[in-house]
This record gives C-alpha cells, structure tokens and sequence, in this order.
C-alpha cells in the first residue's frame, strides 16, 4: 500500500477502479496478475473489502484500455473519479487511535484500582492513586479531545448536547481524583473517568465505522457520471481525458454506450440519447448535428462527435446542484435523538449535582466531602449507557440492512428513515428498472434465438446486452457463426450456415426497437420495454402496511406514467421538473408530512436532499446516490420497506436503551446522592449498564426481515 | 511489596507496547483490507 505513496514518477499515474464483481481468492490473484502482465502496468492490488482495485501504470496506457484489460479477465470495472477516491476516514481513525489510548489507559488503572479496592492502604494506596492519575491525565487529555470540541462548539452556539455533561463530569471528576490523589484521600474516580471515555468512544467508533462502510459500498457503486472522455486534438490524435481536465471546444468523440462527461453540442453523427437519468423520461431522444446535449446523457445508437460547451461546475448539473444546496439545509437541522435527550438530560444531571453538593454542605459535611459526592452523582449520570445505547442498535441495524442490500449513510438517515409517512417515487429506474427489456423473445423460435445471442454477444450497446440477459435467462446456447461484424450505429451483422443474418436498428418509431433479418425473409422486430421492478406491489403493500401513504411524482409525461404503473393503484403526478418536486415536498412538509423520497435521476438529486429521507437505488446516477440518505442493491424495490420496518424496530430498540438508563439512573443516582456510591460501585454500576443496552441493542441482528 | 518497584513498571512497559503496535498496525495499512488479508493466504504462486 505505501508504495503507491512514493509513486512520483513523471510517466506513471495511479487510477483506482471499482470492481464490484471481485469476491474471492481467485479474483484477487486473476486480476493482479493478468495486469501485471500488461505493459505498462507497474502494479496492481485489489482491495476486496471496498472492491475497489489501484493499478500503477504509465500515463500512455489509457483508461478504456485498462478497462477492456479488467473486462477481458471476466470482470466489469468502473474508474474512479479522484473526487469518489479522497477517503475521509481520517476522522474515523484519530477515533480508532483516541479509543486505544483509552483502553490502554482503563485497563491499566483498572489493574492499580483492583489492588486499592481490595484493601490497599497508607503509602501503597497513594502511590497507585498518583500513578493512576499520571496515566489518566494524559489520556483525559487525548482521548476526550472529540468531546470537548464538539461540546465547546455547541457551547459556543448557546446550545447544549451529549458531550457537554459528558466533558464536564469527565473533567471536574479529573481534577477533584487528582486533588485526592495529591491529598492522600481514600477515594480516587480516575477508573471511572477513563472508563467512561473508553466506552463512550467505541460507541463514537462504532458510529463512525457505519458511516465508512456505507461510503465505500456507495463508492464502489459510483458510475461515474462520466470520468472522462476520449478527445481528438487539432492534429487528429485522440487520447483519453479525465472529466476535470476537460475544457471548453474539445471535441470528444462519444461511443454508443458511453455517457457524456461534459455538455456541448453534436457536430458530426446522429444518435439517439437516453436521458432518463437527467429528466426521468423513459423515451429515447434523438440527437443530431447542431443539437446540444448535457452531461450524464446516456449515447444509445451511434457515436457522436461533440464539441464542449461546459465543463464541471458550469455545466447543466450546476444548476441542480444550487437547488440540492438549498433543499439540503432542512435536513441538516435535524436534531438527532441523542441530543435531543441530552437537551434534558444535562440541565437535570448538573442540577442534580449541585444540589448534592449543596445539601451535603447544608447538612454539615466539609466542602470536601461534599464535592466528592456531587463528583459522584456526575460520573454516575454520565450517559455512557445513552451515548453507547443509540449507536450500538444503530450499527447493528445497518449491518443488518447491509446484508438485506441497503446501504444507510448514517445513524441520522436511519432515525429520519423511520419517522417518514408518506412516500414518493420517482418512476423511471426507480418503480422500473430504469433499463431496457427484451419482452417480445418468443417472436423468435429456438433456432434465431440462439443466432441473436451469438450476434449480441459481439456488442457492448445496450439493447445487445438487453437481448444477451433476456436469452441467456431462457439458457439458450449461442449458434455458431462467422465473421461477425459490429457497424457502429446501425446493427450487427454476420453469417450462419451460409445465410446472412442481422441485427440493426429500422426505420420504426414508437418505444425501443431492434430487427432481426435473415437472408431473404422479412426482419422479426425484437421490442423493449422498461419494465417494473420486481416485488414493487408487495414493496408497496408492506408500506402501506406501515401506514405510509405513496404516490408517484415522475418527470415523465402522462401516458407512459400511465401504461408504466397500470395496476399498482398509485396516485401520479407527471411532466415534474426538479424545482417542480421541490415544490411538493415543501408542501407536504408544510401540512406536517414526513417525506421518504426514493428516486435515482439527476432531476431527482433535489427532491432527494429536500425529503426528510430519502433512498436511491444501486443503479442511480451518482447525484442520486450521493443525495439519498440509504441506497438499495439489487432489482427488488422491497429493500425500501424493509428500510423503513427495520429503521422502525432500531428506533423501538433505542427508546428500550433510553427506558434501561433511565431506569438505571433511578436506582443508582439515590445511591450516589446518599453517598454511597465509591469509586468500585461506579465502575460496576457503569460496566453493567453498557452491558445491558449493547445486549439490547444486538436483538435487532435480524432487523431487516 | 516490593516486588511492586519492578512489577508495575513491566505492566505498564507491556502495556505501552501492545498500544505502540497498534498504532503502527494501523499506520502500516494493516487494517485497510480486512477481507484481502484473508483471501490472499489462499492465493497459490506460481
């Protein structure tokens, strides 16, 4: 791994790929290996926990090569853009490091604590007492650093939240041990001091851990919108550009089956595009000399030669991308649950303290003693079972939700997730699968239908690989043929048995078609349709179950919406424009509904950062992706109810954690506010408590059933 | 007793050790794939 740090070679360049079809052994040493035998390539590491694979290489071998170099080992790769690769687990790692020290540190004073409990005295006592503190001040020091900045921040804001009490009981619990500590009194809190920030950084830990492993399966899915394109210089040479390198009048040349990396306009070739990703209409659009097309636009038919109008942040997505900025500020106001407990958690913990304090010093104890049992009562209130309780039957839940194929960004998405009751559908590749469908196989008999799969076979266009799925799902096997040829932009073509047959687009209109011909006969029209998703009706019945009202609200125009969802009894409303979507949430939010918006396009990208959550399904562009709260593997639309169900059963877990620490406090703060509570009571009673809500919080192991 | 003198310090010593590995096992890249480091043990060479 660090080798590619020290990679600064002018000629070499590094290019990460997502392969999501890598999985084993096998795949590790067949894609290493058949790169390294590659000219050009220096080394190559798949890494199968992201699925992501890192290939040094000269800068002369191009991107598509490599690609067509990982295709022809049997897997689809997909490169990275530099912005997907930036990894911020930097934050998730200064935790990892903050909660080892303070696991050093626990055990350790835990080890010097033991022998004080078990009767220690005079000088030994003491000395283990100082000892304990010069291991605890330091880590105090290290490891509560994430708190006591976040609690300074709200501080600073006038408001309150989880770490305020946290940082103050910590810290005041610090200093008085070491006050006793230098004094030579009986009783030291260092133990409960660390342990608490022990526990409540593997809650943090945890949280953050389930936010990294949701970013990298949402990474390896990132298509790319374009990650570049191939560009013909002045002098004719053609090379492959990265999508941030593109600028203005570079003409890039388009393949059939190749989205667009920038907007411009066509100046050679005509085609037809798909731009269900951009507006969510399902028919094709054609496209010729003169025309302008936007980024992100699918090239169906024919390879277009384009001239660069805008690039990045000035093309068409830029103005999405404003919208998505605004609609996002609703959701980030969202107060998650822990804090929102805090905001009555804190102010009674500190009164109760200082009441404590004050009632002691009213009864005639010293200002000492009555300081350690105010000390008391705050470390045994400090929310360690609230701070670990939340993230813990989060994580779980996630995980869970991972194996049923949803992947939750966070443990925000997942509270929002369960408080929705009303759901909106995007229709194109979001209902329907957003990709076409051979429907009409049976046009053909056994003998042509394994002739149009061997012709498909040649070609990477997508109604060729639509035909290859459909056929190979009915196990046909491929007739023999010969000299197979693709002509770009019109069909395959190719002989068989002596007769020439092929497979090209006609002159028809009217939804996706293909012909097939063979020798003299008249041409069989092969037809496509964007089907539903499978499961969609139970999906719907579940949520309806959960009594969510749904409906559609589509970009598509009325009559498709129509024919697309007879039968599924959903409301539609049609021909909606992004800012269009907006509108009806914010209207839905006005009269107090809790929007789930699910939904793939770039049309979409708003609507999904405006609803109060939001899910994408694997196959959605990468806007769509980056703004939906939790994406869905897979065709199936029932990850969707059982996102909602499982988020439902979490949120019943958690408020069963904050009844078990409640319950808790009610029996140990008496005890503490009596004076009973010394250093070992605290460190049992905190331990416990851990126990039992993690063990809670494992219930939900099946949560997504 | 004072078998302490010698003992806390060595527990201490070990302790700090096992926290210093960790901490390089994480700078190292020891944990970037978890999943790959038990693949690749099956990996044959050739």
């Amino acid at each position: 791994m660090t080798a590619h740090a020290t990679l600064s070679g002018e000629q070499l360049q590094r290019t990460v790929f997502a392969v999501p079809g890598a999985h084993c052994a096998g795949c590790m040493a067949k894609i290493e290996r058949g790169l390294a035998e590659l000219s050009g390539v220096l080394s190559a590491r798949l890494n199968l926990t992201a699925r992501q694979l890192s290939v040094s290489h000269e800068k002369s071998l191009e991107v598509p090569e490599l690609v067509a170099a990982i295709g022809r080992l049997g897997f689809a790769a997909q490169p990275l853009t530099d912005a997907a690769m930036v990894k911020q687990d930097a934050a998730s790692r200064a935790l990892l490091r903050a909660t080892a020290v303070a696991g050093f540190a626990a055990m350790n004073i835990m080890l010097l604590s033991v022998s004080v409990w078990s009767g220690a005295q005079g000088a030994v006592r003491d000395l283990f007492h100082l000892l304990s503190g010069l291991i605890a001040i330091p880590t105090v020091a290290y490891s509560g650093q994430p708190f006591f900045r976040s609690a300074w921040s709200a501080l600073k804001h006038g408001r309150t939240n989880m770490d305020v009490p946290i940082s103050i009981g910590v810290l005041l619990v610090t200093a008085l041990s070491l006050f006793e500590a230098l004094t030579g009194g009986p009783h030291a809190y260092f133990d409960g001091a660390v342990m608490l920030l022990f526990f409540l950084l593997v809650g943090r830990v945890l949280d953050s851990v389930m936010r990294d492993r949701a970013r990298d399966g949402v990474t390896a899915l990132l298509k790319q919108t374009a990650p570049g394109a191939l560009v013909i210089a002045e002098d004719g040479r053609s090379s492959w550009i990265r999508a941030e390198d593109l600028r203005l009048a570079m003409l890039m040349i388009v393949a059939a089956g190749e989205r667009l990396a920038a907007d411009g306009v066509v100046e050679s070739g005509s085609s037809s595009l798909d731009l269900s990703l951009l507006t969510g209409e399902s028919a094709p659009r054609s496209a010729t000399i003169g025309d302008t097309v936007h980024a992100g636009t699918l090239n169906l038919t024919a390879p277009l030669h384009v001239r660069v109008t805008a690039t990045g942040r000035d093309s068409s997505i830029a103005e999405i991308a404003r919208l998505m900025g605004e609609a996002g500020q609703g959701k980030s106001r969202y107060v998650r649950i822990a804090d929102r407990a805090a905001r009555l958690y804190a102010p009674a913990v500190h009164t109760l303290a200082a009441m404590s304090f004050v009632v002691w010093l009213m009864l005639g104890a010293g200002w000492h003693q009555s300081m350690l049992i105010a000390a008391a009562v705050l470390i045994i209130t400090c929310p360690c079972a609230l701070g670990l309780a939340v993230p813990a039957a989060q994580i779980v839940a996630a995980g869970s939700l991972m194996r049923a194929g949803v992947l939750v960004k966070d443990g925000s998405a997942l509270e929002r997730l369960a408080e929705v009751d009303r759901a909106l559908f995007d229709k194109t590749g979001t209902l329907t699968l957003g990709r076409p469908e051979l429907v009409n196989a049976r046009a053909l008999n056994r003998e042509e239908q394994s002739v149009v799969l061997a012709l498909s076979r040649s070609s990477r266009h997508p109604l060729a690989e639509a035909v290859r799925r459909a056929l190979e799902a009915h196990s046909i096997a491929p007739a023999e043929l010969d000299d197979v040829k693709e002509i770009p932009g019109v069909g395959l073509s190719g002989t068989y048995a002596g007769t020439a047959v092929s497979l090209a687009r006609g002159q028809g209109t009217g939804g996706l078609s293909t012909y097939f011909t063979r020798g003299e006969s008249s041409p069989v029209r092969l037809r496509f349709e964007d089907r539903l998703r499978p499961d969609t009706r139970e999906a719907l019945a579940r949520l309806r179950d959960l009594d969510i009202e749904c409906s559609v609200a589509s970009g598509d125009s009325a009559p498709s919406v129509a024919a697309a969802l007879r039968g599924l009894g959903l409301t539609a409303q049609t021909g909606m424009g992004p800012e269009d979507k907006l509108q009806l949430i914010a209207r839905l939010n006005g009269s107090g509904r809790k929007v789930l918006m699910v939904g793939d396009g770039l049309n979409d990208g708003p609507a999904l950062a405006a609803g109060h959550a939001s899910m994408a399904p694997g196959s959605a562009s990468d806007v769509g992706q980056n703004a939906a709260d939790a994406v869905f593997l897979g065709d199936s639309l029932l990850p969707v109810a059982k996102a909602v169900a499982a988020a439902r059963r979490t949120m019943r877990v958690v408020r069963q954690n904050f009844a078990i620490a409640i319950g808790y406090n009610a029996i140990a703060v008496p005890l503490a506010f009596a004076g009973k509570v010394t250093p070992l009571v605290a460190a049992l009673a905190m331990s416990g408590s851990s126990l039992v809500v993690v063990a809670n919080a494992l219930r939900l192991r099946s949560a997504a059933r | 007793m004072s078998g302490l003198i010698y003992l806390i310090p060595i527990a201490l010593l070990l302790g700090l050790a096992g926290l210093a590995a960790f901490f390089w096992a994480m700078r190292s890249g020891q944990f970037e794939d978890m999943d790959g480091a038990g693949a690749r043990i099956l990996i044959e060479d050739e």
